[in-house]
């Protein structure tokens, strides 16, 4: 149904990051579920993506979706890249595993894709809003669809509800 | 909280707070009517130009993600059709097919089911841009094709009302299956819709398309070139009026739309550049032709091939509970306004999602309004941002 990579395909890109940013660039390559996904290292995220783009070969123009993921009680996030290609109707899916102590004054951390599609700027803003993961070098990292002065992170796991708002009850 | 996290607040504050002298902020809704519903528009604006655009969203955010997480799949199809109330069916095809193919079962679907959520979808994707055209011809001052469209959307909302239930928000494409098979009747009755609407809709083209006030207004307006249309993620009419065709519908060839015919319109420029806020409406009309040879297409093989039998059971396949082993899974379709994706990640030995993340249409299109809107007279701003046909529910989810 979905426009998958043949699995040639996949193992050539994975064989031409390993070439251009060395073996650590990629943390796993999975290919057991219905889409092949790669982990990244996320200081290679943005010059991987900037690739990605740019290459002749994939093309990857299209950010589909940038989703933050909980893994209570597990002390980690995960923020996941899906990527299409125009020209040549291929979906890819990027993963970024994060560890994290979930304190507020200790949000994950990582690379704002924002300058490679500048539609990760909104759905960055997403994550940090309700997810609380903060992307360096954001041009605009604000919440979006919380209030600005919103205390805690509404979409993970262990949030729990405030008793009201501005003096407003919400409970 | 460290400051860092607050150094994009900040800076927002600083650049209303520091306006300068021949500067003004005006707050464009969330109250007002050409914003389609709550959205506030924070210009500044130097008298009648648009220096910037800062666009104010949440005003209806109602949790679809932490909903979806909190309950199982089969509850949480209610709450897809809250995401685009103008084309429910869509959503919950959408949200649907993505559960269907984790559990395997999207190639088992009998023919009807497919033909008849093919026909249901395009039905209510004409539902939805007769509102994209008409409110849009309101926002330039065009009062008479808005109250043609809305009497012709009528007559969807009661097919559909009549097949599902309820006039909006539907709940009738299941996981599996449907919640019953079209009410006796409904191909005759639909038949006639078709016929009836299709000179409606060249009497609508003929009024709006060519008005010269209209030209005027939409024309060289908003020109979104292909290359930002796509770095700015925007999919659907936007993206195919600036001259990319890309249409989920043939890409993926999910359900049954391999087998249908139908052309995708792009924006050709007929009235100025390529991408302009012309080209945006004209590509929805042309989609409205589309959808009605794929809907005559749907009722000749529901006629014929797969018509009604005695013992055809829409509710076959649906499964009692939906058990789904850990995965991640990204499903994309061809909405109305664009391409709606559901990401979603599944756990072991429970039916409930750890995270599912709805990817709506209209909130990456919204996104180039800062882009469009430099720069621009307040009223063209007004015919942008008409043309790009936002729905709010599904912006702020």
């Amino acid at each position: 149904m979905e426009n998958q990579p043949p699995r040639t395909m996949i193992e050539k890109i994975v064989e031409d990051i390993k070439n251009t940013f060395g073996e650590d660039c990629l943390v796993r390559y999975e290919d057991a579920g219905l889409q092949p996904v790669l982990s990244v290292n996320p200081s290679y995220l943005v010059q991987l993506c900037a690739w990605l783009r740019d290459n002749p070969y994939y093309h990857f123009d299209f950010l589909s979706n940038i989703t933050a993921v909980d893994y209570y009680p597990e002390p980690r996030f995960a923020v996941v890249y899906n990527l299409a290609s125009l020209p040549f109707q291929y979906q890819l899916t990027l993963r970024v595993e994060l560890d994290n102590d979930r304190s507020s004054d200790h949000l994950p951390e990582l690379p704002s894709v924002s300058s490679v599609w500048r539609t990760a700027d909104w759905h960055e803003r997403e994550a940090f809003d309700l997810m609380g993961v903060f992307f360096n070098d954001h041009p605009d990292l604000r919440r979006i669809l919380m209030p600005d002065d919103w205390q805690g992170f509404p979409l993970r796991k262990d949030y729990e509800d405030p008793e009201e708002y501005h003096g407003i009850p919400i409970k | 909280m460290d400051v860092k996290y607050n150094a994009g607040y900040n800076k927002y504050k600083d650049r209303i707070q520091q306006i300068g002298s021949t500067e003004m902020v005006i707050n464009m809704g969330p109250q007002h009517p050409s914003t389609h519903g709550v959205l506030r528009l924070e210009l500044i604006t130097d008298g009648e130009l648009v220096k910037e655009v800062i666009p104010h969203l949440g005003y209806l955010h109602r949790c679809f993600d932490k909903h979806a997480e909190s309950m199982n799949y089969t509850k949480a199809i209610p709450f897809t059709d809250r995401l685009d109330y103008l084309a429910s069916m869509n959503n919950s095809h959408a949200f649907v097919m993505g559960v269907e193919r984790m559990l395997g079962i999207d190639q088992k679907l009998p023919k009807r089911v497919e033909y008849i959520r093919a026909l249901v979808c395009e039905l209510n994707r004409i539902a939805s841009h007769l509102i994209a055209i008409g409110t849009y011809g309101i926002d330039i001052g065009a009062f008479t094709p808005f109250m043609w469209c809305f009497r012709d959307r009528e007559h969807i909302m009661n097919m559909l009302e009549w097949t599902s239930g309820s006039r909006m928000l539907y709940n009738y494409i299941w996981i599996g299956g449907l919640y019953y098979d079209l009410p006796v009747g409904f191909e005759e009755r639909c038949k006639e819709f078709v016929d009836y609407f299709k000179p409606k809709l060249q009497e609508l083209d003929d009024l709006l398309s060519t008005n010269q006030i209209f030209i005027s207004r939409t024309a060289n307006i908003g020109v979104l070139p292909a290359n930002v249309a796509i770095n700015y993620g925007c999919s659907g009419p936007m993206l195919r009026a600036s001259g990319i065709k890309w249409d989920l519908r043939r890409i993926d060839g999910y359900s049954v739309y391999p087998e249908l015919e139908f052309e995708i319109p792009v924006g050709k420029g007929e009235m100025g550049a390529v991408g302009d806020c012309w080209d945006r409406y004209k590509v929805r009309v042309d989609e409205v032709r589309e959808s009605v040879r794929i809907i005559e297409q749907c009722l000749e093989r529901l006629t014929s091939d797969f018509k009604r039998t005695v013992d055809f059971d829409p509710r076959a396949l649906v499964p009692r509970k939906v058990n789904i082993k850990a995965q991640q899974y990204y499903v994309r379709a061809e909405n109305p306004k664009g391409e709606l994706g559901f990401y979603f990640e599944t756990q072991d030995k429970t039916d409930i999602p750890r995270r599912v993340k709805a990817r709506g249409p209209s909130f990456n299109n919204l996104s180039v309004i800062s882009e469009l809107g430099k720069g621009v007279l307040i009223s063209d701003l007004i015919s942008i941002l008409g043309s790009i046909d936002i729905v709010l529910g599904e912006v702020d989810r």
